[in-house]
């Protein structure tokens, strides 16, 4: 299997069913860019470096993701709208792990 | 007023290799940023970090990467005006355009490079109610004129490089200073928590994590802050209050000089990246097109291309064919001239 199976909710609340591949290297945000469900310029700011919040995501389902790294935490910290769900986008790598992940993409700052 | 041959709005990388090419082209540049130092997004936000795919260069710093490029276009004297946000352009009967900047400041030129990236840097501003009404009066998220400080009640509220940097300078100056962090752990340099370790051991600075400032309290200006800490409100008397959260690209007035705007960046034809408005060019990460790729490298190309046209809006039906610096070598606006050394031509058999 190449490819995860993922519900992404946009700004607007309407709800996508996309498919993300495992073996590029991708992550959340950039699958969010790749299938524009949010206007180019309004995510992934800084490139994916943690150094933005424009990626923040509230995960809805049970998944159990990989940790928060110190980059992460210290950027969620000084984040606006963020929720105990809250998560970087940018930071979480697209793997088979990840299939039937729900996800809300945060307000625009 | 500053007279110039292209006004390049945004000192980033695409910017400053603009004043070389341009200059190949015996074309002057002047360069307008909001940030207070050349490099865009390569010095403000990731100096220290790697980039990998600029030809040629296996492994270079955003930040060495800026350094390279200001020595690059230096010989064609580029004129900085840093700090500064362009906010408004007009175009005379004679094709002219004035730019001027937020602080005033007018540039003239007869072609405009937008090379403006993801915008200009705003400060990030907390969400906390009525926080416009206390704008300038008692709150600031730059600070410009440390010595209004000097004595006065500060809260200071951020967790990075800035916060920290200020809170520590700002004690110096006999500020009353109170730094206010959601969490326990500061994420700025191991010098400047250290530095802030030590003023708060010897009483001078006021810290308080987790915690963060939920309302402004004040009738005309600001009097006082509640800080929320542990789900506890405290009430705190304060002059000023300074979040201090890091800044955020905004596309800014740019977006409202008539540009045709698509994904919140500015339309241009592939052909030399012109706009909808004859004369100005957009270039870097500020355009769009169909298969637009968002790289230095392709900033480059466009760059290069861009002063191409601007050489014929600058010098109608004058002749000229693209050069090889190999060949032609650099001659710099000030008078330095750079070429390969020549070879020798000698017998070896007398």
């Amino acid at each position: 299997m190449s490819d995860v199976k993922l519900t992404i909710t946009d700004r607007e609340g309407q709800s996508h069913n996309v498919e993300a591949p495992i073996d590029m290297a991708m992550n959340l945000m950039e699958i969010i860019r790749s299938y524009e469900l949010i206007p180019e310029g309004t995510i992934g700011v800084c490139g994916g470096m943690a150094m933005c919040a424009s990626c923040q995501c509230y995960i809805t389902s049970s998944h159990t993701l990989p940790q928060m790294k110190d980059e992460e935490e210290a950027m969620l910290s000084e984040a606006f709208n963020v929720k105990k769900n809250s998560r970087l986008g940018c930071q979480i790598s697209i793997t088979e792990d990840l299939e039937g992940l729900e996800l809300t993409i945060a307000p625009e700052e | 007023m500053i007279k110039t041959d292209i006004i390049v709005i945004g000192a980033g990388p695409i910017g400053l290799f603009t004043v070389f090419e341009a200059g190949l082209l015996k074309l002057k540049c002047h360069l307008i940023d909001a940030l207070p130092q050349a490099g865009g997004q390569c010095s403000e936000i990731y100096p220290k970090k790697p980039i990998y795919d600029i030809p040629g260069f296996p492994e270079i710093l955003a930040g060495d990467l800026t350094k390279n490029l200001l020595e690059q276009c230096k010989p064609f004297e580029p004129g900085f005006t840093l700090g500064e946000r362009a906010e408004k352009v007009e175009k005379d009967d004679s094709g002219i355009f004035t730019v001027t900047t937020n602080k005033g400041t007018k540039h003239q030129a007869p072609v405009i490079a937008i090379a403006g990236g993801l915008g200009s840097f705003e400060p990030r501003k907390p969400q906390i109610e009525n926080i416009l009404f206390y704008e300038e009066k008692g709150v600031e998220y730059i600070i410009k004129d440390p010595e209004i400080y000097r004595n006065k009640k500060v809260i200071i509220a951020g967790g990075g490089d800035s916060a920290l940097d200020w809170s520590v300078f700002l004690a110096n100056i006999n500020a009353d200073i109170t730094l206010v962090h959601r969490r326990n752990e500061f994420r700025g340099s191991l010098d400047s928590v250290e530095k802030a370790r030590k003023l708060k051991n010897q009483n001078k600075l006021n810290i308080i994590t987790p915690a963060e400032i939920t309302k402004l309290n004040g009738k005309e200006k600001l009097n006082s802050v509640i800080i929320t800490k542990d789900n506890i409100d405290t009430e705190l008397e304060v002059d000023h209050f300074i979040p201090l959260f890091g800044l955020s690209p905004k596309l800014g007035p740019i977006a409202d000089w008539g540009l045709e705007i698509e994904k919140n960046a500015i339309k241009v034809d592939t052909f030399d990246y012109k706009t909808n408005i004859p004369g100005i060019f957009a270039i870097g990460d500020v355009n769009t097109y169909p298969g637009k790729l968002k790289l230095i490298l392709c900033g480059f190309h466009e760059a290069t291309l861009m002063c191409q046209s601007a050489y014929k809006i600058i010098n109608p039906g004058k002749k000229y064919i693209l050069k090889y610096t190999t060949v032609s070598g650099i001659n710099g606006f000030d008078g330095t001239r750079k070429e390969a050394p020549k070879v020798v031509v000698q017998a070896i058999n007398k």
